[in-house]
């Protein structure tokens, strides 16, 4: 980025709620089912149908209000959006406008360089999901509305970012926060959190906000700081070429990696929103709001600290742990099984993380259960197996799904801790290798690696590598005294 | 003509043998087919009515029966009835059959009433006359040159004729006392949130009510009580406790009634004033107390009330756009044309200025200056209504300014349509209830009406006054 411009970014997320049941009537949210199998009157927009607000609506949204540290305002109220599309029945969405549920919150997003930055939240308010129109189906266009009525939480953000970098750590962090409080799956990919962004660029140091573009249509978290990376930069070039920015709807090509305008009838509208006359206003008393906060889960932040203190981690293992619930999940499952913390730290974030990363899978998708894991390293702890043979045991794992007392029995992969039995093979080598014996008397130490490799060819690694040295240095040594005597 | 006066009556002659329910029913349909040219009907449930009365009438001979049975209704065609036409009289949902039942219907059925068909009104219930019906004018079956009223004027029509024992309209501004007023029957509008909304086909959502029409005040207080209390399918509907309203309809307690001026202006037909002057002498005889109050807003209720309806109109007509269910236009060659013609061909010319002003209203830049300014008018003219009611329990006053008047007298001027509707809109800009209650009839024959109103919740007062103005001074 030209070091002339600063970018000014906001971000739109929406969440999909994960309630069994719809915004406004009894329907399933159940995703995957048959077309237009999820619906009823009310959803379907039949003449004389009323909604009626989903408790637990409210409830998930006040929660994303405390923990990003928000106004929870007393009273909010509904407000219909109005415009016409096919895949609102109504010809309007329910939504919140003048008085939202939730205002003024921030929250705290880590930057490259450890530094932090405080980014505002403007409000997050209630509304309900469109259907889904699908349009391969030769000249016709189909209507499935089995998503309408899907609750859907917005949360605004305030024009705090600078860099597409910065945007993507917001939406992580909202993304681990709906996570965390499991009120959202948070994946972008199928739709359930979707970000549209409004990105302006001005001169380092102005005060004024430059006209804002507004992107939509980023189907992933690359996808959304890609897009605008790329509009800051074209907003840079134009306004270098003497160009001025006009407001815009745009529209990310994930294929082509640029975004397009939108026609500019369709940004053309004017929603005319006034307040649902078919619901009452919101009342969100103290009782309940302390009731909700009471039985909020732990936040990541607290996870971290508790998790570093607890269990006696890194600061950089507890961060990278509990950047996804479902990892920091895993890890305390395994913890259940074994007492050696940082073990376990070590083969999640290594031999785990590069696996679910490579196969873009989630934790939870792990074939290896966290129960395993936790046996596979009391297996090194007390002696059983040697750390490398446990390097062997755990791919077969992963592919065969199989226990790792298992995998050993089958393989006989138990490690010899027989000291009587290391001892006569350390013997048998030393006697085998008596030149290289010699030069290690004559002060060629590093000779003992040599041994110990012999050793272990010998066992097939299965040898005791703590005892292998004992056993090796008191021989070597030994036979030192002897010459000396 | 029938053996009864009222429902209780009329359950006593079957439960004792004297009438036959089926006969009954059989009665109401040679007259629904003899005086077809009333067309206040829609649809008739025949066969389903004479199914429903053989086995009413067996019921009521076993004891095992609703508190309804045996009641034939008539229930307005913006009411959801299950596997039903429901056209709301508009060639838009000309072909649609509802997937539901409202629950104001089902609570009926539950009881035991029969549904002997749906009634004709205004298209989507916007209008004063029930001349913007897409399937013709209701007649007044006073003087069939004449209009019924509206927007229910089936309904009213309907029970007037005869043609059923009661039947249920919807007033958003007048829409039951207003025809109940021009073809001389009761009309009842309740307090908003008294009776469920569910099945409603939605005009203006904050304003919409459903109530009964009937002969008599004891069958309106029957009804109301199974009618009311809360839904949990409708947000806006109360739980608050439902007075036996036909049990304790005799005037025990005082009822003082408050005449404001506001109401008495020019404009007033000299017989309607007439009329209603004479019976507020006879209640003062009776020593009814009678006290001036001011409703200093009144003016302005007109014009609060088309814009506030109109907007809440605009937004829920919106859904009838030819893309999943209802009229679609034939001729369409791309989606915003599609909407265009079928919007343009299924609406009728009422409903179409209604949308375009409520859709102008909520403009952006318009918004502040009629939406919100309006909102903050009702609050004032609630405020009257809460003023006036803390010396008074009911107010009175002329229904409409004038008895049912010509066929196409006003059709070229919605202005002087929207003023039949003065008196009535009101009541449903404060939400509270009102109820009309026929007086007599001019010189020409036509019946007047006079309205009695109450604050929130108390149709108790309402009916025990109207039940002591039929009994005592009519």
């Amino acid at each position: 980025m030209n070091d002339k411009y600063e970018a000014v970014i906001g971000l739109e997320v929406h969440a999909q709620l994960l309630t069994e049941s719809k915004a406004f009537c009894g329907c399933s949210t159940k995703f995957g089912n048959a077309p237009n199998s999820n619906v009823c009157p009310i959803c379907l927009g039949h003449p004389g149908v009323l909604p009626v607000l989903n408790k637990k609506v409210i409830e998930y949204t006040i929660k994303m209000g405390l923990a990003t540290n928000c106004t929870i305002n007393q009273r909010s109220t509904f407000a219909r959006k109005n415009y016409f599309y096919p895949d609102l029945p109504k010809g309007y969405q329910i939504s919140q406008y003048e008085e939202p549920i939730c205002e003024q919150g921030h929250i705290i997003i880590s930057l490259s360089g450890s530094s932090e930055k405080k980014v505002g939240i403007t409000r997050i308010h209630m509304e309900e999901d469109a259907g889904k129109l699908i349009h391969d189906h030769g000249f016709e266009t189909l209507v499935d509305v089995n998503r309408c009525g899907v609750p859907l939480m917005e949360i605004v953000s305030e024009p705090d970012m600078r860099s597409a970098e910065e945007a993507y750590q917001y939406l992580t962090k909202i993304k681990q926060l709906v996570q965390y409080l499991e009120i959202c799956d948070g994946n972008m990919e199928e739709g359930s959190l979707r970000c549209d962004a409004n990105v302006s660029v001005r001169l380092k140091g102005a005060k004024e906000f430059g006209t804002k573009r507004e992107i939509k249509n980023m189907n992933s978290f690359r996808n959304v700081e890609r897009a605008i990376k790329f509009e800051i930069n074209r907003q840079i070039e134009i306004i270098e070429d003497g160009g001025t920015i006009t407001q815009q709807t745009l529209l990310w090509d994930a294929d082509l990696n640029e975004v397009f305008p939108m026609r500019s009838k369709e940004e053309a509208h004017d929603y005319k929103y006034f307040p649902e006359p078919d619901l009452l206003p919101v009342i969100v008393d103290e009782k309940w709001k302390s009731e909700i906060e009471k039985y909020l889960p732990e936040l990541p932040e607290n996870r971290k600290e508790r998790m570093a203190v607890t269990y006696n981690l890194p600061k950089y293992d507890a961060e990278l742990l509990t950047q996804s619930k479902p990892i920091a999940d895993y890890y305390e499952k395994v913890i259940s099984v074994t007492n050696d913390y940082k073990s376990a730290s070590n083969w999640i974030m290594t031999d785990i993380l590069k696996i679910i990363n490579e196969e873009k899978i989630d934790i939870r998708d792990f074939p290896v259960a966290a129960e395993d894991l936790g046996e596979l390293i009391n297996l090194i702890s007390d002696g059983t197996i040697s750390g490398k043979i446990a390097k062997e045991i755990f791919p077969a794992m992963v592919i065969e799904k199989k226990k790792p007392s298992a995998i050993v029995k089958e393989k006989n992969l138990l490690q010899i801790s027989d000291a009587g039995e290391i001892e006569k093979i350390v013997n048998q080598t030393l006697e085998k290798n008596s030149s290289e014996v010699q030069m290690y008397l004559g002060g060629k130490e590093k000779v003992f690696g040599f041994f110990v490799g012999q050793i272990m060819k010998e066992t097939k690694g299965k040898a005791n590598p703590k005892l292998v040295n004992e056993l090796l240095s008191e021989k070597l040594e030994a036979l030192k005294n002897k010459i000396i005597k | 003509m029938l053996p009864y006066k009222n429902y209780s009556e009329k359950f006593l002659l079957i439960k004792e043998g004297k009438l036959s329910l089926v006969e009954n029913v059989k009665f109401f349909l040679s007259e629904i087919e003899k005086k077809k040219n009333l067309n206040a009907f829609n649809s008739v449930f025949s066969d389903d009515a004479l199914i429903d009365a053989k086995r009413i009438e067996e019921k009521i001979k076993t004891g095992e029966h609703g508190k309804l049975a045996g009641l034939v209704i008539a229930v307005k065609d913006v009411l959801s009835i299950k596997d039903k036409p429901t056209t709301c009289s508009s060639k838009i949902l000309k072909d649609f059959n509802a997937i539901y039942t409202a629950t104001a219907v089902q609570r009926l059925i539950d009881e035991d009433a029969i549904i002997i068909g749906k009634t004709n009104c205004d298209e989507f219930a916007m209008g004063s006359s029930n001349e913007n019906s897409a399937f013709g004018n209701v007649l007044n079956p006073t003087d069939i040159t004449r209009v019924p009223g509206g927007s229910s004027g089936g309904s009213a029509a309907a029970v007037a004729a005869q043609l059923c024992d009661v039947s249920l309209g919807t007033d958003t501004g007048g829409s039951i006392r207003q025809p109940a007023s021009f073809c001389g029957v009761y009309g009842l509008k309740p307090t908003y949130g008294r009776i469920s909304r569910f099945g409603l086909t939605a005009f203006a959502s904050s304003f919409d009510t459903i109530g009964p029409f009937a002969t008599n005040v004891e069958d309106l207080a029957l009804v109301l009580e199974i009618l009311s209390g809360k839904d949990e399918l409708d947000s806006t509907s109360t739980d608050k406790v439902v007075p036996k309203f036909s049990k304790n309809l005799t005037l025990d307690n005082k009822i003082r009634i408050g005449i404001a001026k506001e109401y008495f202006g020019k404009g007033i037909s000299p017989e309607v004033k007439d009329s209603i002057d004479s019976i507020i002498e006879k209640l003062k005889e009776n020593n009814i107390e009678i006290v001036e109050i001011s409703l200093p807003h009144t003016e302005y209720t007109i014009a609060t009330y088309y814009i506030l309806t109109t907007a809440e109109a605009s937004s829920n007509l919106a859904r009838y756009d030819g893309a999943r269910y209802g009229y679609r236009a034939a001729q369409n060659s791309n989606l915003p044309d599609m909407y265009k013609q079928s919007r343009s061909e299924g609406f009728g010319k009422e409903v179409k200025r209604r949308i375009m002003l409520g859709t102008y209203v909520l403009s952006a830049g318009y918004y502040d200056a009629y939406y919100r300014k309006a909102q903050k008018v009702r609050r004032l003219i609630k405020n009257d209504f809460d003023n006036a009611f803390k010396n008074v329990e009911v107010i009175l006053t002329p229904t409409s300014p004038f008895t049912a008047f010509k066929i196409g007298e006003k059709t070229s001027d919605p202005i002087e349509m929207y003023l039949s509707d003065i008196f009535t809109t009101s009541a449903n800009l404060a939400g509270i209830p009102g109820i009309n209650i026929p007086t007599g009839k001019n010189s020409e024959g036509l019946p007047i009406g006079m309205q009695l109103l109450a604050n929130q919740f108390n149709e108790m007062d309402l009916l025990k006054m109207s039940y002591f103005i039929e009994n005592k001074i009519l």
